[in-house]
């Protein structure tokens, strides 16, 4: 059972020093250049409260590149290996939106699915979320699309919601969030009984995932995803700003003395992603990968995974330089009763 | 400390034989002993070969666990970047490994039944391991037929071993070439593989096949064996798709629901039919 706690604006100053004196990195939303990335903050006048990330906060625990190997090669024939320790820094998300917090989930299924990614865990074990409740929403966002809302605390450590009065109710959900409040309980008064919050966003549910699961099922070969997908150019930005896009690419780097195997996000819109050396392609056709995309997040996710491939933070649709909309297109989909 | 899923054991490359133009195998032996000891795998299964360097490419363990201990065989053509370093290492040279991986072939419920294998190319290699694992459990089984086609004489790899299975009275080998792939002196077949299928006319009754080749060939001979009585869940393949990890995460071999990487490379026709044709 989570616990409540009011925080006075005034102290979330307090809390950002302390997590700082702690050790820890704290990073969070803040307008960099005119755009909004996920980055180091040192007070809470740095935290954008409204409006999405460009990029996801995806890469504190996949980060875009990685080293996975390091090899030497030694005199002769011989190569050494060296086993690599992930950089797994402690580091506190502050300010995040409720659906990127929910999204780590869908990461950790992918990597913890029968054999253990240390990298990934080392991260994760490291990274704690104080997600922030949006009270604000854009037309790409559709997390309520989804089962979730935007004052969802699934996937957060600690949920801060704005008070009407000013400050925040913390609804502190894990061990991880308890161990923060415990740094800095001056800041965190206990709350009983009802608080007089700000009213969460309005996103209005365009359809419904499960819906929309079955919907796909009798959909594989139906000529919507050519119709959606005729503008798409394939340059895997929404791959890349998506929080729980996890596909990736293992690539070696070297020279004569030595090496390192790195591992890079990647992207199934891509032509090169399944391309064989020999020239043949599973998914030659743009219209196969956007379908593989769709698919792959609300089809094969639930059935494998048991959890769905994305959390309506609607990044893809913002950052699309065609303006392909991924709620509009589900929406579609799931309206759609045609099989041709 | 937590162990790193992605770190290859080191081979030493033990043996090089030059199987075909651009093709060839490796013996690769464990650099470390204890892993030697501890490793074992099953037919069917496929693993991560590095070119340290380079990267790392797929491809099935060609050997038989019934035959190497302690070892792996791989067999490959000199297609892309890692394919083309590992092809210019020596005797002495080391390779990275990863594996096993991957389902395999189910030789429990073959127990009692006629086998045919039918293999096409550079796709000998994956069957060589369950032909030769199937030789040595010989009693299991009732007739083994095996018919392999490649483009030319040349072409064909495994030459010295086709030449062993040809003597043996405990199997049937069909081998043949494409027209105007043989060469002087050729006393195999000359036809394309499904041509031949149709042309031997393995009985259906109490057998399953098991195919892999380049894609038309596969398109080509399903229908031949759907003719002869093969029903889609006595016919297996095995499938190539492209990997990264190997491990259900890279998400490059996902095929509809399926990871070939964890639920394939072996699949049977059913099982394949239920997929898109994304492979």
């Amino acid at each position: 059972m989570s616990e409540r706690y009011t925080i006075p604006e005034a102290s979330v100053g307090y809390l950002l020093q302390e997590l700082a004196k702690s050790g820890r990195r704290v990073l969070g939303p803040k307008v960099v250049a005119g755009r909004i990335e996920i980055t180091n903050i040192k007070s809470f006048a740095d935290v954008v409260k409204h409006g999405q990330s460009v990029v996801s906060a995806k890469g504190v625990v996949f980060p875009k590149v990685e080293r996975l190997l390091r090899y030497r090669f030694e005199g002769g024939k011989n190569i050494a290996l060296d086993d690599v320790e992930p950089q797994a820094h402690p580091t506190v998300l502050f300010g995040l939106r409720p659906c990127e917090a929910r999204a780590f989930h869908a990461l950790d299924v992918v990597f913890n699915w029968d054999s253990k990614d240390k990298f990934f865990n080392a991260r994760m074990a490291n990274t704690t979320v104080i997600a922030l409740s949006c009270t604000q929403a854009d037309e790409s966002c559709f997390c309520t699309s989804l089962g979730s809302r935007p004052d969802d605390p699934q996937g957060s450590d600690i949920l801060l919601s704005p008070l009407n009065a000013g400050g925040f109710v913390a609804e502190v959900v894990t061990e991880k969030g308890k161990a923060l409040v415990a740094l800095a309980n001056d800041a965190f008064q206990p709350l009983s009984g009802q608080a007089d919050v700000v009213p969460p966003a309005t996103v209005a549910a365009a359809f419904d995932a499960k819906d929309l699961q079955q919907k796909l099922a009798a959909q594989f070969d139906s000529a919507l995803w050519a119709e959606q997908s005729l503008r798409c150019v394939g340059c895997g930005a929404c791959a890349f700003v998506c929080p729980t896009c996890v596909c990736f690419d293992i690539q070696d780097e070297a020279d004569t003395k030595q090496g390192q195997r790195l591992r890079a996000w990647d992207s199934c819109g891509m032509r090169i992603f399944t391309l064989h050396a020999s020239g043949h392609n599973p998914r030659d056709k743009q219209s196969q990968r956007w379908r593989q995309r769709v698919y792959h997040k609300f089809a094969y996710y639930p059935e494998r995974l048991g959890t769905l491939g994305c959390v309506g933070c609607g990044k893809c649709s913002r950052a699309c330089p065609v303006d392909m909309n991924l709620k509009q297109h589900l929406a579609q989909a799931a309206k759609s009763a045609t099989l041709g | 400390m937590e162990a790193n899923i992605y770190k290859p054991y080191l081979m030493r490359i033990a043996a090089i034989t030059d199987e075909a133009p651009s093709v060839r195998t490796f013996k690769l032996e464990f650099t470390n002993p204890e892993e030697a000891a501890a490793f074992t795998f099953t037919t069917g299964q496929f693993g991560l070969y590095s070119a340290f360097g380079e990267g790392e490419s797929t491809f099935c363990i060609a050997s038989s666990p019934t035959r190497s201990k302690g070892y792996i065989e791989c067999t490959f053509r000199e297609t892309g970047r890692v394919t083309s370093s590992l092809a210019d290492k020596d005797v002495g040279d080391i390779v990275g490994f990863r594996g096993p991986y991957g389902n395999v072939f189910p030789l429990e419920k073959w127990k009692g039944k006629n086998l045919v294998f039918v293999a096409g190319g550079i796709a000998l290699p994956p069957l060589r391991s369950v032909i030769w694992n199937c030789l040595d459990l010989r009693d299991w089984f009732k007739d083994i037929t095996v018919v392999y086609g490649a483009r030319g004489v040349n072409d064909l790899v495994y030459k010295n071993e086709l030449e062993d299975w040809g003597k043996r009275s405990d199997m049937k080998l069909v081998v043949t070439v494409d027209p105007g792939g043989e060469k002087a002196g050729w006393t195999g077949k000359v036809g394309f593989v499904p041509h031949i299928v149709e042309q031997i006319a393995p009985p259906a009754v109490n057998s399953v096949a098991i195919v892999c080749g380049p894609p038309i060939m596969i398109k080509l001979t399903l229908p031949v064996l759907a003719k002869l009585g093969f029903g889609k869940s006595e016919i297996y393949t095995t499938l190539e798709n492209r990997m990264k990890c190997g491990l259900g995460k890279c998400g490059r071999c996902n095929t509809g629901k399926s990871y070939v990487c964890k639920d394939g490379p072996v699949y049977t026709l059913a099982e394949l039919e239920q997929l898109p044709a994304e492979y």
